[in-house]
């Protein structure tokens, strides 16, 4: 399987375009963690679970992304700074669909 | 002024299973912790949710490990400070430490073991102007005693667990509960919101959704909210305004003491996770070393390494083997002992 190019903006505005594996099971958030774009302990903080907000990103490209489920969207209705385009990235599995996705991680709170 | 041999500060997974270590060795523990209950993530997080990497445990909740690490420290007997965080640290002259909450509360012990996870657990606050003026003075992010709100007028914000179930407490104490959420969902067990439904037929709880609140009012401390819902402000009046918009993690005064901080954890040498400061550990989530991984059997094996260096910190030259539980049984400090029952010797006539 071929590993996706994600673009990734950090919470400082730097821009990042990085490759993602599509064959190990990662989801977005875990990107940001591995390549560190977002300092320990303020992203992931449930371990990917929805149930945190801390990975909140907002998604830049017109990617057709799999549906938010329940407790995504429940948890994003706890979140601060949500936007039409918001997700928790813990809940979008990297697949090849991803290619040249844009996101930008959401301010921490 | 607590005194103990071993100061835990944090009583999750990591720092409960310090206790059981330690007290192998005959030394006792108190622990810290910002949050109400010990448990830390695992009973704040996701007491409901299974873990399937407890060594022989092939599935076992968070909060069900939490109550067994209890369990298993029990006769050890712990002491705990909750609801309270670290705050700061004072060497004194013979080597040992006295730690402060932000509470004022003190104690003293010879050994320090940070087991902080990813921090202490901060309310995560609604961005509503001069909120912090009312704090205490009718906002509160925790509820530590309710009976503070016998017969008062209480507005709750939020739609997760907490939020649910607070109302649904308050409903029988407070003359007037009101539990405002941005949406009409609830993210709860179905129990607790199928509870709040019956308790809003029965006007026992006012829900207003989808809503926000927008603005606390009161000279010295709160006396009404601003509701607004659908592009309409209302003013209720209320005694108090609890936010329960869940909790964020943050490293806080630690990060203060002196200690060798890399990737917002603390660095430690991985012969015994001693930090910079001789006689303060770090074990657990909230350590970082070259291979670091968080998980909680690997703060298990911290703890285990990290009390025999203690023991040998504070027993200098004192002969001591390893024992193993099954051979030597365990001596609870409550007078208590545990032992695999001896081997039936008799002869087969």
């Amino acid at each position: 399987m071929q590993d996706v190019t994600i673009h990734i903006t950090d919470r400082e505005g730097i821009k990042h375009t990085v490759l993602a594996p599509t064959d190990m099971a990662m989801n977005l958030m875990e990107v940001v963690r591995s390549y560190e774009l977002a300092p320990e302990g303020t992203i992931g903080i449930c371990g990917g679970m929805a149930m945190c907000a801390s990975c909140q990103c907002y998604i830049n490209s017109n990617h057709k992304l799999n549906e938010k489920e329940a407790e995504e969207d429940a948890m994003l209705a706890e979140a601060f700074n949500v936007k039409n385009n918001s997700r928790l990235s813990c809940q979008i599995p990297i697949s090849e669909t991803l290619n040249e996705l844009e996101i930008e991680i959401a301010p921490e709170y | 002024m607590i005194k103990t041999d071993i100061l835990i500060i944090g009583a999750g997974p990591t720092g409960l299973f310090t206790v059981f270590e330690a007290g192998l060795l005959k030394l006792k523990c108190h622990l810290i912790d910002a949050l109400p209950q010990p448990g830390g993530q695992c009973s704040e997080l996701y007491p409901k949710k299974p873990i399937y990497d407890i060594p022989g445990f092939p599935e076992i909740l968070a909060g069900d490990l939490t109550s067994n690490l209890l369990e298993q420290g029990k006769q050890f007997q712990p002491g705990f400070t909750l609801g309270e965080r670290a705050e700061t640290i004072e060497k004194q002259n013979d080597g040992s430490f006295i730690v402060t909450t932000n509470k004022g509360t003190q104690h003293h012990a010879p050994i320090i073991a940070i087991a902080g996870g990813l921090g202490s657990f901060e309310p995560r606050k609604p961005k509503l102007e001069h909120i912090e003026k009312y704090e205490d003075k009718g906002v509160n992010y925790f509820i530590k005693d309710p009976e503070v709100y016998r017969d008062k007028k209480v507005v709750i914000a939020g739609g997760g667990d907490s939020a649910l179930d607070w109302s649904i407490f308050l409903a029988d104490v407070a003359s007037e509960v009101t539990l405002v959420h941005r949406r009409n969902e609830f993210r709860g067990a179905l129990d607790s919101v199928e509870q709040v439904q019956e308790l809003k037929w029965l006007n026992k709880i006012n829900l207003i959704t989808p809503a926000e609140i927008t603005a606390l009012h009161g000279e010295n401390k709160i006396e009404g909210v601003s509701v607004t819902k659908d592009g309409e402000t209302q003013t209720i009046e209320a005694d108090a305004f609890i936010p329960l918009f869940g909790l964020s993690p943050k490293l806080g005064p630690i990060a203060n003491w002196g200690l060798e901080i890399e990737k917002n954890a603390i660095k430690v040498d991985t012969l015994d996770y001693q930090t910079n400061i001789p006689g303060i550990y770090a074990i657990g989530d909230v350590n970082t070393y070259e291979g670091k991984l968080k998980l909680i059997l690997c703060g298990f094996h911290e703890a285990t390494l990290m009390c025999q260096s203690a023991y040998k910190r504070l027993n200098p030259g004192k002969k001591f083997v390893l024992k193993y539980t099954t051979v030597s049984g365990i001596n609870g400090f409550d007078g208590s002992r545990k032992e695999s029952p001896k081997a039936i010797v008799k002869a087969i006539v």
